[in-house]
């Protein structure tokens, strides 16, 4: 009787060890069952390549250009900025800081983690939004560039977090063989540490540049939410994940609109799918 | 001019210092920018009546309800399945094909963009299973949004049990399950109540996934069941904050710091029980 218990609770356990196999699956599989019938309105090259957002247009136009490019544009400047600044920063706590200050840095960036993006968005329009219209003379501070800015936040403790633990997993004799030959500390920095935990740190920002693509809330409430193609950083966009949480709520289920918004999350989907699967083959190539 | 290598230290060190105080100073300025304008809106009536005048007035009761139903929701689903599948991973998984990739579809069901978790919730839960904007169907979106955290903090936990706790069970005649059940997890429990503390700060916080599962706009009473629509205080900051014009500044910052003090509070406990357990530890 005991066997047989043990027999079920091994079963059970295997089955909940699937279940991320599962789930991934299952929200694969979803996305397209509901986002594929876009594709009997627009080619797939139409969909992606096209420059016209006007879903309830009648025939509606379904080009998530402009999208893609808002996308791209606030990710590129948030990751010129959160790059440099969250690299350094993981150099700074894992070779420089001394223990204590290490401790507090450590519970800076995991506070920074842990506020929520609709807060992190909500101080983004009552801060930055207004500085940037007054110090560029713009008609709106809500443009690409404030999401950039708020995006770098939260791109910051991924980068750090996961950079740091690249440098921690260097070898010490790497670094202690380094002081012998007379270098300082910096050149063992420059020269030694980050080279060799170079994989390491691409796989930070990677998974940084993920976090920030995928993220919604904060980009909806600052970016200014216009469909069109960008010219410039100074601009309003509205970025893919913006379009599918401002336009949701309204598009009738099962009408073209509604598939042409799950044809966007099979994109993300994607998307996020391969940043992650590559950083993943970075990080277990440092092994 | 030669290069002084102590001197190209220093000034490497003060720009690896710059960088690092270019994060933790917003960070510093944002909390206590919430909490200085937010606190004067934070009394017993903010906290306990309903929304009234469109949202301009009176409190936030049903949203942290809401908030707290969900939360618990989302809890209650993903623990069991999540520590059961930490189990699996640090107690019988073999280093094989199929255990790389679970790892795999652990790491992606991470990397999966909050919005794209509120689509398939809505979907697979309110239109497939028909539950309707409910918060069943944001709790279990939520549920499936923290699993990876929440299989990864207890793995950690799990594994990080001594090998040889389990060799003296297994000597002593205990079965495989008896020595998981009475001697790894008694002992890996600090860690996963660290892991789901924190999960339910991320689930406590996320707007994305119940925008299309469960929130509702303007509900000015709690919710009646698990199948009725609730407000969120994420959800809830978001529409004053953007949908509704002319809301006091005010009750924008109240709303935000009760929610920040909510994850916050969270957080900190997590990290209180990470810091008291690593100095217990006798191994």
């Amino acid at each position: 009787m005991r066997k047989f218990k043990e027999f079920i609770i091994e079963k059970l356990i295997l089955l909940c060890g699937l279940a991320s196999i599962f789930f991934v699956i299952l929200i694969f599989l979803f996305l397209l069952k509901e986002g594929l019938a876009v594709f009997k309105i627009a080619t797939p090259l139409e969909f992606i390549l096209g420059k016209s957002w006007y879903p309830i247009s009648e025939p509606p136009r379904l080009g998530i250009l402009p999208l893609i490019l808002g996308s791209l544009l606030v990710t590129l400047g948030a990751a010129i900025i959160s790059i440099p600044i969250g690299v350094a920063c993981a150099v700074y706590i894992a070779e420089v800081a001394p223990l204590k200050t290490k401790e507090i840095l450590k519970a800076g960036i995991e506070l920074l983690a842990a506020i929520p993006s609709v807060v992190l968005g909500f101080i983004g329009m009552v801060t930055l939004v207004p500085w940037l219209k007054q110090i560029f003379h713009l008609p709106t501070g809500l443009t690409a560039l404030s999401g950039s800015v708020m995006l770098a936040f939260m791109a910051m403790p991924t980068i750090v977090s996961i950079a740091e633990d690249a440098l921690y997993s260097v070898p010490k004799s790497y670094k202690e063989g380094a002081f012998a030959l007379g270098a300082t500390q910096w050149q063992t920095i420059w020269r030694v540490m980050l080279p060799a935990a170079s994989s390491g740190i691409l796989a930070a920002v990677m998974l940084g540049i993920g976090r920030v693509i995928g993220e919604t809330m904060a980009v909806m409430m600052i970016t200014g939410n216009s469909a069109v193609i960008p010219h410039s950083i100074l601009q309003p966009v509205r970025t893919l994940t913006a379009t599918i949480a401002a336009e949701m709520g309204e598009a009738v289920v099962g009408s073209e609109h509604y598939f042409a918004l799950f044809a966007i999350g099979i994109v993300l989907f994607v998307l996020s799918f391969a940043i992650n699967v590559t950083a993943d083959l970075f990080l277990h190539k440092k092994k | 001019m030669k290069r002084n290598p102590e001197r190209t230290q220093k000034i490497a060190f003060f720009f690896l210092f710059l960088a690092t105080l270019f994060i933790v100073v917003p960070v510093g300025l944002i909390l206590v920018v919430i909490i200085q304008k937010g606190l004067p809106a934070i009394n017993w009536q903010f906290l306990s009546d309903i929304p009234r005048q469109g949202m301009r007035a009176g409190g936030i009761f049903p949203a942290i309800v809401g908030t707290l139903y969900l939360v618990l929701g989302a809890i209650i689903f993903a623990l069991p399945i999540g520590l059961m599948a930490a189990i699996y991973l640090s107690e019988y998984a073999k280093d094989n094909f199929l255990t790389r990739i679970i790892k795999l579809a652990i790491v992606n069901l991470a990397g999966v963009p909050s919005v794209v978790y509120g689509l398939f919730g809505l979907a697979l839960f309110v239109i497939f299973f028909k539950f309707g904007a409910s918060i069943l169907a944001g709790s279990l979106t939520l549920g499936i949004m923290i699993l990876p955290l929440i299989i990864t903090a207890s793995r950690e936990a799990l594994e990080s049990v001594p090998y040889s706790f389990r060799e003296v069970s297994w000597s002593l005649g205990a079965s495989k399950w008896q020595t998981i059940r009475h001697i790894v997890l008694p002992n890996a429990i600090p860690g996963i109540l660290t892991g789901t503390i924190l999960g339910l700060g991320r689930a406590a916080g996320e707007t994305a996934p119940i925008l299309f599962t469960v929130a509702a706009f303007y509900l000015p009473r709690l919710p009646k069941s698990a199948f009725d629509q609730a407000m969120a205080l994420p959800y809830h900051l978001y529409v004053i904050s953007t949908q509704v014009p002319n809301v006091h500044e005010k009750i924008r910052y109240g709303t935000a710091l009760v929610l920040l003090t909510m994850v916050l509070f969270m957080n900190l406990v997590a990290i209180v029980i990470r810091y008291k357990f690593r100095k217990k530890k006798k191994w």
